[in-house]
């Protein structure tokens, strides 16, 4: 079909997720979901935590990502990221677990607006989960 | 000459030498292939990350309110040294390599009146630059612990880094690893990180032009210190893989020395026990036609 790309997730120790055959994708991009279809423009962005979610045409798969960078260019969507994983693998303790974490540094007053920002939105975004 | 019994015990003792370095050989080779494996898989992370800072720092308009690590501070006073070394010992001139290279460095560096700072990452480095330079070393880590290197680990000493750059305690940061090139090269390397050499940038300008969200600067605000991890984690990749085929050459040839030894001794073993044979029949011989 001619509706398609092509995705590559890459964490640093491997290619996570590697896919042709996109239809949609969207990204929690810093300034607000951002949906992607083939031809978009060349894009640069990065990610605040949040869902990556790829259709393709008979599935769907959803990641939890909580920072990275992506690149869209000829078609080919690249995310870097350094902590993600696929929702279906995910264990409700584990992500209580991260949701704890992430409120305990939430209470920590010495770190700056951004962060916070950020780090709030990992706690919305983990809650919505649970 | 030694006796009997103990050239036979010095053969025994080089013969069980051979067996460990034998089996050390064996295991740095698994874990050769491994370390290997993970260096290629983490490559188009680092490949890619290069990629879009080429990019974005392309894209920059105005060189001077560029983040600061991609500019520099402004000064070049205080370099900041992070010699990266392996946790053990017995890997032939791995760690001998990259401490040489830091070493001379670092007397460039003296000679050219600047200030140096240290920060180890593995204790081999440490305990060899601690005679000289005790007092610039800053920080010593060390990854024992860890199984092989993780992007966990790479991030901690990225993360403190970076602190300490922003809080000005230096102006330039090098990197010190060791460049698997294969099982018998691994090539030193001087890498430096802070500010990012960028370089063939002409490449591929022209036709690339991106929409960026946010703007160009404050992606690479987001990105630089994430970079400074990646080239990090990248060495460390690398240097796990050169201190494995390393050893494995040097326990290789340590096998090989010491088969040469057994043969040596053994034949060393079998003259004397003829010696003493034929100088018993001698005995015998001239006992009995003195009778």
């Amino acid at each position: 079909m001619s509706e398609e790309f092509k995705i590559e997730i890459i964490d640093p120790e491997k290619l996570f997720f590697s896919k042709e055959g996109i239809t949609e994708a969207v990204v929690p991009a810093y300034e607000g979901e951002m949906g992607i279809l083939k031809d978009h423009i060349s894009i640069i962005s990065f990610l605040k935590p949040g869902i990556i979610t790829i259709y393709a045409e008979s599935l769907e798969e959803k990641f939890y990502v909580e920072d990275g960078i992506v690149e869209f260019k000829d078609n080919n969507l690249s995310i870097l990221t350094s902590s993600i994983f696929n929702l279906k693998d995910a264990k409700k303790d584990k992500l209580q677990d991260l949701l704890n974490l992430a409120e305990e540094e939430a209470n920590n007053t010495e770190i700056n607006d951004q962060s916070k920002y950020l780090i709030n939105q990992k706690i919305e975004v983990l809650k919505s989960l649970n | 000459m030694a006796s009997l019994d103990d050239l036979k015990k010095r053969i025994l003792s080089v013969k069980s030498t051979q067996k460990i370095t034998k089996a050390m050989k064996m295991v740095a080779a698994a874990k050769l292939r491994r370390a290997q494996e993970s260096a290629e898989r983490g490559r188009p992370y680092s490949e890619k990350m290069n990629n879009i800072i080429l990019n974005l720092s392309d894209g920059i308009s105005n060189k001077e309110n560029a983040p600061k690590l991609l500019s520099g501070s402004g000064n070049d006073k205080v370099h900041l040294c992070v010699v990266m070394t392996s946790d053990r010992g017995l890997c032939g001139g791995f760690n001998s390599n990259i401490i040489k290279k830091a070493k001379n460095y670092f007397a460039k560096l003296s000679k050219d009146g600047k200030d140096l700072k240290i920060i180890t990452v593995g204790s081999k480095g440490n305990d060899q630059l601690k005679r000289a330079y005790s007092d610039k070393i800053i920080a010593n880590i060390s990854f024992k612990d860890s199984k092989h290197a993780n992007y966990f680990d790479a991030n901690k000493v990225g993360k403190m880094i970076i602190e300490k750059f922003e809080a000005e305690e230096f102006d330039v940061c090098t990197i010190f690893y060791n460049q698997f090139k294969n099982v018998i090269t691994q090539i030193p390397q001087a890498q430096q990180i802070i500010p990012l050499n960028v370089e063939n940038s002409k490449e591929n300008n022209a036709e690339d032009s991106y929409e960026f969200e946010p703007d160009e600067d404050e992606i690479l605000g987001n990105l630089l210190p994430k970079n400074i991890s990646t080239q990090i984690f990248k060495a460390m990749l690398e240097n796990s893989a050169s201190e494995q085929g390393s050893r494995m050459s040097a326990m290789d040839n340590a096998t090989r020395n010491a088969g040469e030894m057994v043969d040596k001794l053994t034949i060393e073993y079998n003259r004397s026990r003829q010696a003493a044979i034929t100088k018993e029949l001698i005995e015998i011989i001239s006992g009995a036609e003195s009778l």
